[in-house]
């Protein structure tokens, strides 16, 4: 299996904000370019990657979906200089001072800032030491007010600027985890599929604006109408702070989700294929909606049979996601053999109990 | 004018990224002596961790005013205290921290720079109203990975990395590695009618601590303590005037007139005021108010010593990234190298007169 951290930490390193998700998809791009028949994109920014399998045509396909957009921010209004900033996704406020940032400037440049609170003496006596809501905080980018107003417009997007970092035991810490780790996995499927044979056509998909209205779940599923869908995404690890049922130990495997947001049939089938393979995993539930582009591809057009596999990210929705590079790869694996394994007739095979 | 350019900004990049927890300073003690050595008639390190550096003028011995210039080397961050196993350790702050800052950083734990994260918990597993509440230090952890190791009394630092951005710079502990550049560059350019006593101290963010031996030390005539106060520049919420902002990044060095604990020494003040003007060098007085610096402990030493403050300001104390502009620590070590200068036995000889 090739080390999969270097092009991982290629797509944490660029930006990919929701609704703007160019600077990924060029990355992404090229690498699948290497992997896949034909790549395009979808009329919303998606983007799609054939591999053509060996079956008779016309052939079925599975659509797998990453998500590539990315929670940020965006300028709402410039004050002396300092820049005021909204939400792209969900963002907790109390990840947010301190945080280093790049501000998108409508120039062309890319400026770095950092996201500040004022002190107390300039804010409400309400607000005091509290936490700040994000009208309150500003982007400083340490330069003058002159040279900002020439180049930051109203609407200029601003994402998180902390580079990568390994911590020990195999794990990777930086922003965007979610979702550039579960491309990573699907990138690691598309890279053991060049040595496998596999009769369905493969549809790979890195999906835009999942963290604002799962756009690109459901565009990419009407446009492809794949016989069955699989989505990639992170889950809950433990951690500090973070012990319910939702969440599930760092590196100990991955996570096949059940509830009715997934065909129980697809959901069976992956876990005896797992378990065949000694793949670790374990059983994440989602009592109503997986909160993934699971739910926009099971609705879309007639219905398409969905799955959800997922892995334990830690601190979920911070510039510090952690996440067991181990967990990517076998997730990458259970994919790649699970689509070597459909045969011709699998689609008439999907039965409900 | 010591000249000032690139090889200063590489020096305080180098002193930035290093890391030096109050009362484990090492790290900054080692680019200090480095530096100086070659410049000084006597360095030594004492009981406390202190840097104490003496460089002679040459004028005639009793001409020569014993001044001495301070910078502290140490800065805020964190103890391991405990560890709850599989790499994740319990910390304290040290020194004045706002807690709101931690969230969804990366530090370095150690001499070895171990890197590590301090997570928080997903916005997706909490309801509104603990959103709204502050994440209180002890539900905070400093996150090593898995497999990492660290030992209960490592002290950790940010990992913020120095960069320079437009007329600014950012990084991680300006307070104070700025003065203490400052100050390695007032050393390598010191001029010959004083008795140079540099202080490179340690301990200030907690109880001033070094500054309080160090003078008892040199036992100076006067004493000129270099650190970097907080601009509070920013827009007020609701539009209003900003009539607290303690000072203003760009206007230059921050003479302190008074601060929470020390009246400095209105001959001292007046002095770099007038130094400043007849320079030509922009300066600012900093908004009489709270705060302190290493004049603090000097000034009560001994028998008393004169004693002032200046600062080179900038934005966000003690938090992860803070901003000062280039210009004005270019006119900070130019204004205190002319000030050492002019200094004569007579500047501290003249009596009380009232204003």
């Amino acid at each position: 299996m090739t080390d999969i951290l270097p092009f991982l930490k290629s797509m944490i390193s660029v930006s990919g904000v929701s609704g703007y998700e160019t600077p990924i998809a060029k990355i992404i791009k090229e690498k699948w370019d290497t992997l896949v028949d034909e790549t395009s994109m979808s009329r919303v920014g998606s983007l799609h990657g054939l591999k053509k399998g060996s079956g008779k045509s016309p052939r079925p396909s599975v659509m797998i979906a990453t998500h590539m957009d990315a929670i940020g921010m965006m300028v709402s209004k410039i004050t002396e200089g300092f820049l005021h900033i909204t939400k792209v996704g969900g963002i907790d406020v109390r990840v947010l001072p301190g945080a280093e940032v790049t501000v998108h400037a409508s120039s062309g440049d890319e400026l770095h800032g950092v996201i500040v609170m004022p002190s107390a003496r300039l804010l409400p006596e309400s607000v005091g030491d509290g936490v700040l809501e994000i009208n309150y905080l500003l982007v400083d980018t340490g330069l003058t007010p002159r040279e900002v107003e020439k180049k930051v417009r109203v609407g200029d997007l601003v994402s998180f600027a902390n580079e990568p970092i390994d911590l020990a035991g195999d794990v990777v810490s930086g922003h965007t985890l979610d979702n550039r780790s579960s491309v990573a996995a699907l990138t690691v499927c598309l890279e053991e599929l060049q040595n496998k044979s596999h009769l369905w056509d493969v549809w790979a998909v890195a999906t835009v604006q999942e963290e604002t209205s799962y756009l690109g779940g459901y565009s990419s599923a009407f446009a492809l109408r794949p016989q069955i869908a699989i989505a990639v995404d992170g889950t809950f690890a433990k951690g500090p702070g973070a012990n319910g049922w939702q969440t599930f130990p760092l590196g100990k495997g991955v996570g096949l989700c059940m509830g009715p947001n997934m065909h129980p049939f697809l959901h069976k089938k992956l876990k005896e294929l797992a378990d065949k393979l000694e793949i670790p995993w374990f059983l994440d539930v989602a009592p109503s909606h997986s909160g993934t582009d699971a739910y926009p591809m099971q609705v879309t057009a007639e219905g398409i049979p969905t799955a959800l596999i997922d892995f334990p990210i830690r601190y979920m929705h911070t510039p510090v996601e952690s996440v067991a590079v181990k967990d990517i790869q076998r997730a990458g694996r259970l994919l790649a053999e699970f689509i070597a394994s459909l045969e011709a007739d699998f689609v008439e095979t999907i039965i409900w109990e | 004018m010591p000249t000032f350019g690139n090889a200063q900004l590489k020096l305080l990049e180098k002193l930035t990224n290093v890391i030096g927890i109050s009362g484990d300073e090492g790290e900054v003690r080692k680019i200090v002596i480095e530096e100086i050595k070659s410049y000084v008639d006597n360095v030594r390190v004492d009981a406390l961790g202190n840097v104490l550096a003496i460089r002679l003028g040459r004028a005639r011995s009793g001409k020569r005013v014993r001044v001495m210039v301070d910078a502290h080397m140490d800065e805020v961050g964190f103890f391991i205290v405990a560890e709850d196993g599989e790499g994740i350790y319990r910390f304290e702050t040290i020194g004045g921290i706002d807690i709101r800052f931690l969230i969804g950083k990366q530090v370095f734990v150690g001499r070895d720079r171990i890197p590590g994260v301090i997570g928080g918990k997903p916005i997706h597993l909490m309801d509104g109203d603990e959103r709204s509440r502050k994440v209180p230090l002890e539900s905070l952890r400093i996150d090593l990975g898995p497999a990492g190791k660290a030992n209960v009394g490592d002290r950790a630092g940010f990992a913020t990395k120095f960069r320079r951005v437009g007329p600014s710079i950012m990084a991680k502990s300006i307070d104070d590695r700025i003065g203490v550049a400052t100050l390695i560059e007032l050393l390598k350019n010191a001029p010959s009618n004083i008795d140079l006593c540099a202080a490179f101290t340690v301990q200030e963010e907690i109880d001033l601590r070094g500054a309080k031996v160090a003078a008892q030390y040199f036992d100076p005539d006067l004493a000129l303590a270099i650190d970097s106060t907080p601009a509070h520049d920013l827009p007020v919420y609701d539009g209003g005037e900003n009539m607290s902002y303690n000072t203003k990044l760009g206007y230059g060095p921050a003479i302190y007139i008074a601060d929470a604990s020390t009246l400095h020494d209105p001959r001292l003040v007046r002095f770099l005021q007038e130094t400043a003007e007849s320079e030509t060098i922009p300066y600012q007085f900093r908004q009489p108010g709270g705060g302190d610096t290493d004049s603090s402990a000097i000034q009560r030493s001994l028998a008393g010593i004169p004693t002032v403050s200046v600062s080179v300001p900038h934005r966000y104390t003690h938090s992860p990234v803070s901003i000062s502009r280039v210009d004005d620590w270019k006119n900070t070590i130019n204004l205190l190298h002319a000030a050492l200068k002019k200094i004569t036995p007579s500047l501290i000889a003249k009596r009380w007169t009232s204003p």
